[in-house]
């Protein structure tokens, strides 16, 4: 299992190099000449001269790509042009809420839609497979942004005054934006180093900071700020996840093991839960990664209709203003993520199918 | 031990004879040695049956004792779209405690489903429709899937073709013995790992707490049979039912399975179904034997009575088409055509397309009238039952047979059918 976990860890590495290749590339074919990027239409000959000489943007390609590497490696993503801010300190901002969001869209996904697919398949062609299946049909072809605006549109105008109203747009509500928790516990940050700069990161994963600094009411305001882009992001990995669920255990219902677990004597919950399950959950596990770089992409959707400063937003202005070193800087991070999440999903291959580990 | 070959092969053909698919080299043997039996026949004119099978102890029934399994009127249907497969259609068997039945018929012809009915494990879209299985004074088929779970596994329990599939990939192969005391017996959990430990020991597996470690794909397919044997006998069931058990395996195999399953079933008493269409695993193996066509039995005999002494043609035909068992009068390389449509099977006898014997005696009530299972002999009781107008009438009388009951004389000699007899 660890033999085939360092070499599954090691064929990630050359991923991870192209990634970095096609980020490093990206910039330089798509956005044309990043002297006028910069500096706007109009600039002069010479001060886009002087612009590449400072950028290094005269040095030979190799020169600059091994610099490149180098400044990633080092977690330097260069300089943002439109915040005058280091690009890493913009996605440390912002990249809490988003993960927040991805997760627990994910989280909502996998919880609703693993059930669900199990319960078709255990009562294949019933009312409870046929209603399932209508539902993952409508909802996987459910744009975001169309359901965005429906759900803001149902719970924040239509239910706007019962009790189950929902904030439609932002993160928290007027004056009850949480204290970092290390302020409500009293402790004293110095400005810079890593520390404070982790103490800080964690305090903009919202609920989790109001929830661990006991600020109950700003808690359940950040949480019911996030329901309605949860369910906006997960509708469609919920679907994917349903169907996939379904086919997947309806496939191993008809194995023999099956059919010998119920020899056995096994109930159907138990030949469903031991002997089905582990088995179907294989191509179900696959999905999930693969979900993750919708829910990515997905993201950028959803905080842009629910107006949320994750790096979605941010992702999209930089797309409209040209500024080059945010794009090329979160798309190295979304594309690293993705590569790691989908580390993990073939790791836990090896967990759930002891075939795999021999590979 | 079988652990040190390769894995067997499911293509054994070349050794295992096919009822609907045999290899023409073998057919030929079978011809020969039939033409060599018809010799024989010719210069003495009571030629010993021996060697059809080997002398060894089989199980004579007692007719006062109680069956264990009694199957009667099993109807099971399978609803799909383009209508009811009638796949078992009116199946009577009876097992008695420590007897091994064999059921032999080509595939199709309803082996699995009747198996899979006592079991209560008929798949979607199956259903069993009418008839009774009797297990133990108990009928099976009013009991609610808890109770039926309760059973099964405890009490009786199956055992399947593909030992590779049959077991789950994901769990070690000890876990899934240990599983079946879970269920059953309130062992604790070094108790079950150590019973199943014995188990393995028991099936001829060496080093078993090593091998009880071992995942299903780290086994051979005799090994894996070997350990589905270990989890079906683990609680000492009273009724094994073993679906082409050495059908998958390599043919060295075969024969160790078989001997393993029947110096166990032995031993323990358990009472054995042995679903095949191999006749040599039914001649090598079973007490009693009951003949399967289309979704029917259509003869149920002791072994060597029914090798002896076959009745039905259809029966006459698989026993024909063993080279093996060349010492045959009537030797036939295959049956012609095929099992019929059993979504629309054709009325009366559903054997009556493909029988020689019909048209040899220009029988119209073969396709007039469903035959009945009964005695070939009136005061037999149920100890050689037929389903055939050979040698019943319309009336379900046995037609009288002169000079014993060869199975050359029925085919041969139509004239012993008393033209008042005839329909």
């Amino acid at each position: 299992m660890i033999a085939y976990a360092v070499k599954r860890i090691l064929t990630a590495i050359p991923v991870l190099f192209g990634v970095v290749v096609v980020v490093f590339l990206l910039p330089r074919v798509v956005l044309g000449d990043p002297c006028r990027a910069v500096l706007g239409p109009r600039a002069t000959e010479a001060s886009c001269e002087q612009f590449a000489a400072a950028n290094g943007l005269d040095d030979p390609i190799w020169e600059q790509f091994t610099r490149f590497v180098g400044d990633v490696l080092t977690f330097d993503l260069g300089e943002s042009i439109k915040f005058s801010r280091p690009v890493t300190e913009v996605l440390l901002d912002r990249l809490p809420l988003t993960i927040e969001l991805a997760l627990s869209a994910l989280l909502l996904a996998i919880v609703v839609g693993v059930p669900l697919g199990i319960a078709a398949a255990r009562w294949h062609n019933s009312p409870v497979d046929i209603g399932t299946m209508a539902f993952a049909n409508v909802g996987v072809s459910m744009p975001i942004f169309w359901l965005g605006l429906m759900l803001s549109y149902l719970f924040a105008v239509v239910l706007g005054d019962t009790f189950l109203a929902l904030p439609p747009t932002g993160r928290f509500s007027p004056g009850l934006t949480p204290e970092p928790f290390y302020e409500v516990w009293g402790w004293t940050v110095s400005d810079s180093g890593f520390w404070s700069g982790l103490l800080e990161f964690l305090s903009k994963f919202a609920v989790f900071n109001a929830v661990i600094s006991a600020q109950w009411a700003g808690a359940w305001d950040a949480i019911r700020h996030l329901i309605l882009p949860t369910i906006a992001l997960a509708t469609i990995p919920m679907a994917i996840i349903a169907r996939m669920t379904r086919s997947s255990l309806l496939d191993v219902l008809g194995r023999d093991y099956v059919r010998t677990a119920a020899a056995k004597g096994a109930r159907d919950a138990r030949v469903v839960r031991r002997h089905a399950l582990r088995n179907a959950l294989l191509p179900v596990v696959t999905i999930i990664g693969l979900q993750l770089g919708l829910l990515l992409g997905g993201a950028v959707l959803t905080e842009t209709v629910f107006v949320l400063p994750g790096i979605g937003t941010a992702l999209f202005d930089a797309i409209t203003t040209r500024d080059y070193p945010i794009v090329q800087g979160f798309t190295l991070v979304i594309a690293s993520t993705y590569v790691v999440v989908n580390l993990v999903v073939d790791l836990s291959y090896g967990y759930l199918d002891p075939r795999v580990r021999l590979q | 031990m079988s652990g040190t070959r390769p894995d067997p092969t499911p293509a054994d053909d070349e050794v295992r004879m096919e009822v609907h698919d045999p290899d023409p080299a073998g057919a030929d043997a079978a011809r020969v040695a039939a033409d060599r039996a018809i010799a024989d026949q010719a210069l003495i004119d009571d030629v010993p049956d021996e060697a059809v099978v080997e002398p060894r102890p089989v199980r004579q029934r007692d007719p006062d004792e109680p069956a264990l399994l009694d199957v009667r009127g099993l109807k099971t249907h399978f609803h799909t779209r383009s209508g009811v497969v009638q796949a078992v259609d009116g199946v009577d068997l009876s097992v008695q405690r420590g007897e091994v039945l064999g059921v032999v018929g080509e595939s199709g012809c309803g082996k699995s489903v009747t198996a899979l009915s006592i079991m209560g494990l008929v798949p979607y879209p199956g259903k069993v429709e009418a008839g009774t299985v009797t297990f133990d004074d108990q009928d099976l088929t009013g009991l609610s899937n808890r109770q039926m779970s309760r059973l099964r596994g405890d009490r009786l329990s199956m055992i399947f073709q593909q030992p590779g599939s049959a077991l789950n990939p994901v769990h070690r192969a000890g876990r899934q013995i240990e599983e079946v005391y879970e269920l059953h017996r309130d062992y604790d959990d070094e108790e079950q790992t150590r019973r199943a430990a014995d188990m393995l020991r028991q099936v001829g597996i060496p080093d078993p707490e090593r091998r009880a470690r071992a995942y299903p794909h780290e086994l051979s397919g005799g090994m894996a049979q070997r350990v589905m044997i270990a989890m079906a006998l683990a609680c000492q069931p009273d009724l094994l039912i073993a679906d082409e058990p050495t059908t998958a395996l390599d043919v060295t195999i075969q024969a160790q399975i078989l001997d393993l399953m029947r110096d166990l079933v032995a031993e323990s008493g358990t009472a054995v179904v042995l679903i095949t269409h191999d006749l040599g695993v039914v001649a090598e193996m079973a007490d009693r034997v009951a003949v399967m066509y289309a979704g029917q039995v259509v003869e149920e005999a002791d072994v060597i009575t029914l090798f002896e002494d076959p009745k039905h043609p259809y029966t006459r035909g698989l026993i024909g088409s063993m080279p093996v068992l060349g010492d045959r009068r009537e030797a036939l390389e295959t049956i012609p055509g095929v099992v019929p449509n059993l979504v629309d099977p054709p009325v009366g006898c559903r054997f009556a397309d493909r029988c020689h014997a019909r048209v040899e005696h220009d029988l119209s009530i073969c396709t007039e009238q469903d035959p009945e299972l009964l005695p070939v002999v009136e005061t037999d009781g149920d100890a050689h039952v037929v389903r055939c107008f050979l040698h019943h009438d319309a009336e379900g009388r046995p037609r009288a047979v002169e000079g014993g009951s060869t199975p050359a004389d029925v085919v041969t000699a139509p004239a012993e059918l008393a033209p008042g007899e005839g329909p």
